[in-house]
């Protein structure tokens, strides 16, 4: 499945920081798998209308943080998904994502129990709801 | 004064560079001391307010206006003796879409091509086809936006080495502007063409533009990587009760806007030193915020972000 990467310039978000959003993105809703091809650095800048550096510092972060990989004279891939973070890191990132979730739940008036189902769903949805192998 | 990060070594690697370039009319100064340099290979935007000096310096680049002091170099020449070989090399779109009115489409490449060296027909068809122009039609009746097209292919089908545009995307439709980017990205397929342009468009620099520079009435203040850029520069609210407060020296300043109990602020430089300082501030509630290309841009073209905003001189809506 080919992903759908789109950008919006004047936002906060620099450019590359919003592609490498997306890829996360896809990967942990398992829209795209390991071993996937991404575009190629200069197909995509020319798809998003963007400068190819752009993309390039995209890639090279996520290769960098183990996203992707690039194998040589073919492109680049969807990587095994391995951690990269340290534990304290891995912690630090996924609280200040539920503080994000639950600050803006609880003040368009949820309920904990309307907010765990909410969640629930979405793990189901994600890579860990589907039965792949873990590396 | 300017803080340059384009490292100085290997003036080969630069295709345009200035020293000290002035330009005074009368006692008014247009151009102040520029030191601009663009490396090979850079989408280099040029930006600035109108009247801020950016067609004067291309103007003095290109050797169609003399420097009142200081000097250009564009690739590795003095700009007041380009030979015409090297003018060949160069791409030129004017502020003003110049085309011969009374010139068909076709005529135009008849004329154009036979004054280039190199002349690439599919790219200037292709360009014609893009901005759906009739071959037939006589650049008099075209609309503004047309009449770019034109242009904008009347350049590009010379292959230039370095392209310099003058706000390209002035009185073009969304369709037309797309079609400008995408001109600007085929350029770049080739990594030693190097492409100057100005423009108001701050969306279409932060899409294609790998270099930033500012210029502020005639002054550079900004002349770095595009990534650099952003990173460079914070921004802050406070908020606070009461009706005024102080705002501590913080370097590198940029911008205040005062809204009634709110104040923001934006800072170029050691952001994290200006964050300290800010916390330091009683009884203030002070929030860090992203900035977006087009806030760190005009906090630098707007009269040092200083004055108030228009509203605010107008007085109170409700």
């Amino acid at each position: 499945m080919a992903i759908e990467i789109q950008i919006s310039p004047g936002t906060a978000a620099p450019i590359y920081r919003q592609v490498i959003d997306q890829v996360r993105l896809a990967i942990a809703s398992a829209g795209l798998l390991a071993g996937e091809q991404l575009p190629s650095v200069r197909g995509l800048a020319e798809r998003l209308l963007v400068n190819p550096n752009t993309i390039a510092r995209a890639y090279r972060e996520m290769e960098r943080d183990g996203v992707l990989e690039s194998r040589h004279g073919q492109g680049v891939f969807i990587a095994e998904q391995r951690r990269v973070f340290s534990d304290d890191e891995r912690d630090r990132r996924v609280n200040q994502a539920i503080d994000a979730l639950v600050s803006e739940a609880v003040a368009l008036d949820f309920s904990a129990a309307e907010i765990r189902a909410a969640v629930d769903k979405r793990l189901k949805e994600s890579r860990l709801g589907h039965s792949r192998k873990r590396s | 004064m300017t803080d340059n990060t384009v490292s100085d070594n290997a003036s080969s690697s630069f295709v345009i560079r200035t020293s000290g370039l002035t330009k005074m009319y009368g006692s008014t100064v247009a151009v102040d001391q520029l030191d601009l340099a663009v490396p090979r290979g850079s989408v280099f935007a040029f930006l600035g307010r109108n009247g801020s000096g950016k067609t004067t310096t291309i103007r003095m680049l290109l050797g169609f206006e003399e420097a009142t002091r200081g000097s250009a170099e564009v690739l590795g020449c003095d700009s007041r003796c380009l030979t015409p070989d090297l003018r060949n090399r160069i791409g030129y779109l004017t502020e003003s879409h110049f085309a011969y009115g009374w010139m068909t489409i076709d005529e135009c490449e008849r004329f154009q091509s036979g004054s280039f060296d190199s002349w690439n027909r599919d790219l200037f068809e292709a360009v014609i086809q893009h901005f759906s122009l009739n071959r037939k039609s006589r650049v008099k009746h075209l609309s503004r936006g047309e009449r770019a097209g034109v242009c904008l292919a009347m350049t590009l089908a010379t292959e230039p080495e370095l392209l310099i545009l003058d706000d390209p995307a002035l009185g073009l439709d969304p369709v037309a502007r797309r079609g400008l980017l995408e001109a600007m990205l085929y350029v770049t397929r080739d990594d030693q063409r190097t492409i100057l342009f100005s423009s108001h468009q701050i969306d279409d620099v932060e899409r294609v533009a790998d270099h930033v520079a500012i210029l502020d009435r005639g002054v550079l203040r900004v002349q770095w990587l595009a990534d650099e850029f952003r990173r460079r520069i914070g921004s802050w609210v406070l908020r606070f009760e009461g009706s005024a407060l102080e705002i501590p020296e913080i370097p590198g300043l940029l911008g205040v806007s005062r809204f009634p109990g709110e104040i923001r602020i934006n800072v170029v430089g050691d952001l994290d030193h200006a964050d300290s300082r800010l916390r330091l501030l009683n009884e203030v509630q002070v929030e860090r915020l992203d900035i977006g290309m087009d806030d760190a841009v005009v906090s630098y073209m707007d009269d040092r972000g200083r004055r108030r905003t228009l509203l605010q001189s107008i007085g109170a809506g409700e």
